[in-house]
């Protein structure tokens, strides 16, 4: 399985890329601007944020609570229409959620259809798109395979851990073959140790598939140790604070990673920055809308 | 075992009712209370003869239909209603008037219009019938998850689809207690539209033998309603276990 999805990757690499990745970003977002309007008057959750993803970067947004991230996240994601500024998955101009991107939510047990097995779950999306039956079963067997549920494709969502259930979303996400995968702070409900065997397990399939993805998370260890990138966001309304790449050696892994020198500078380094955001007094900043 | 024990609590106090409906009545002399012994003899006598195709099997027919045509369009004007918010604000109120009128009261205006015949009590029935699971569906489909709605938007799953495996799905434990709540309806209604104006049905029957005075034919018509009920409520509850055997469960990891 795994031998499989590794000859996939330059596949997608050389049919979406040589051209490509030189010129077009797999995801780009360009003053791009929220303003919500309530009863209260407006807020303004996002001011102006600019961004390139390169095709199969692996980039991490990190900002206090209350920094727009959903607000952002869903923009991006063509669920939520920007008040000015655009965003644009692989050149294309997002108006409605693209083919090419999936999202992982944050609410495990409220973005799986309850209703549904396991592998129905994963299967629908493909199914929705009228891929073949064959293509299909092998997709979903191997997206199974590799977030580690090959044994539980006829449980319910809800019989499984939270941890597993998050797996499962990871699973459908990659079975939809994105080019890019967006992350909605995926693993903040789910505890510690299983929490670090995710954040494993999405580095492997990201390296693997070779897809570009985009990992919000308000845990500033974690955005150390999975991106090759983070962007640190200020407080609402969110402006950029700093982008800074993270030269940490590609293989990760949890212990030895972590206690290099330089991941505790790095580590430090994106502290001082958020608590610099947090701090930052901010005009016209109201009310937050992360939570919108 | 289980199962034998099942059926004990199913049957156990049912039968202890008629071994007290026994003795209460063994010297009653009274001609208005029936016996047990002797209502089952009436029951039989009545029930399994050509009554049988001439006024249960129509006044079935007629409660299944409406039953059924009540079900369908209540999902199917539920669904329209709960998914559109203008229609939902708009309909609002004028739910509300039809539902809080009694439905008996349109059976004499109804044979007016429509005349009298099986259409008539079908349409009794659906006007009943209707609003616990048109209403109830409405709800449903209004209080989706906005998650598991954004999770469609993602993959695309948008149109017919996105009905059948989500908002159906998601709506069906709103909609089977409407349907719950429609099924005894429309069993009373059965009866009262074939009360009025009818030359068939269990209704029809029942009134007849009340006022020729034959009254352990009418006590044994009471009970054959009795036992439609029932049955309904089993084929109900036989049906809903497998339709929401996810919702139980997960209620049941949730507690």
């Amino acid at each position: 399985m795994v031998l499989r999805l590794e000859r996939g990757r330059p596949l997608t690499i050389t049919q979406e890329g040589t051209a490509a990745s030189h010129q077009v970003p797999a995801l780009s977002v360009k003053d791009l601007k929220k303003v919500y309007q309530t009863p209260g008057g407006d807020v303004e959750a996002v001011r102006n944020l600019t961004f390139d993803l390169a095709p199969g970067e692996f980039v991490c947004l990190v900002g206090p609570s209350g920094a727009g991230k959903t607000t952002l996240l869903k923009c991006i994601a063509g669920l939520l229409a920007p008040t000015s500024g655009t965003v644009s998955v692989e050149g294309k101009v997002v108006t409605e959620p693209p083919k090419s991107l999936a999202v992982v939510f944050q609410e495990y047990g409220r973005s799986l259809f309850p209703w549904m097995s396991v592998r129905d779950n994963v299967e629908l999306p493909l199914k929705n798109q009228g891929v073949d039956k064959a293509k299909r079963d092998q997709l979903v067997d191997e997206a199974l395979e590799a977030v580690g549920l090959a044994h539980v494709p006829k449980s319910y969502p809800w019989q499984l851990s939270g941890g597993m259930q998050q797996r499962v979303a990871i699973a459908r996400a990659i079975a939809y073959q994105p080019q890019v995968l967006l992350m909605d702070e995926p693993f903040a409900a789910v505890d510690a140790q299983t929490r670090a065997d995710l954040e494993d397990l999405v580095r492997r399939v990201w390296k693997q598939l070779g897809i570009t993805v985009l990992f919000v998370t308000h845990d500033i260890d974690e955005s150390v140790y999975l991106g090759e990138r983070v962007i640190v966001l200020s407080n609402s309304p969110t402006v950029v604070q700093e982008d800074l790449k993270i030269d940490l050696p590609a293989e990760r892994d949890q212990l030895n990673t972590r206690s290099l020198p330089r991941f505790t500078e790095l580590r430090g380094h994106v502290y001082e920055q958020i608590q610099r955001a947090k701090a930052a007094s901010r005009p016209a900043a109201s009310v937050t809308a992360d939570n919108k | 075992m289980r199962f034998l024990k099942q059926i004990a609590y199913f049957v156990g106090l049912p039968i202890a009712l008629i071994l007290l409906w026994w003795v209460l009545t063994i010297d009653s002399t009274n001609f208005f209370v029936p016996k047990p012994g002797q209502l089952a003899e009436t029951f039989v006598e009545v029930w399994f003869s050509e009554r049988f195709f001439v006024d249960v099997l129509p006044s079935i027919s007629r409660l299944l239909t409406g039953l059924v045509l009540s079900i369908v369009l209540g999902i199917l004007f539920g669904i329209i209603i709960g998914s559109v918010r203008i229609l939902r604000q708009l309909s609002e109120p004028v739910l509300e008037f039809f539902r809080a009128i009694p439905p008996p009261v349109l059976v004499p205006l109804l044979m007016l219009i429509i005349g009298i015949n099986d259409q008539m009590k079908v349409m009794v029935i659906i006007f009943g019938a209707i609003w616990p699971v048109l209403l109830n569906t409405v709800e449903g489909v209004r209080a989706v998850d906005e998650v598991l709605s954004d999770t469609c938007r993602v993959y695309r799953i948008s149109g017919f689809a996105r009905f059948r495996y989500f908002v159906l799905r998601s709506a069906s434990p709103q909609i089977m207690t409407g349907v719950r709540q429609s099924i005894s309806i429309a069993l009373i209604l059965m009866v009262i539209s074939e009360m009025f104006a009818s030359s068939s049905g269990l209704g029809f029957a029942i009134v007849q033998f009340q006022r020729t005075f034959a009254v352990p034919q009418m006590w044994s018509g009471i009970l054959l309603l009795g036992l439609m009920g029932v049955s309904l409520s089993l084929i109900f509850q036989f049906t809903e276990k497998r339709v929401l055997r996810w919702y139980y469960g997960l209620r049941e990891v949730d507690r």
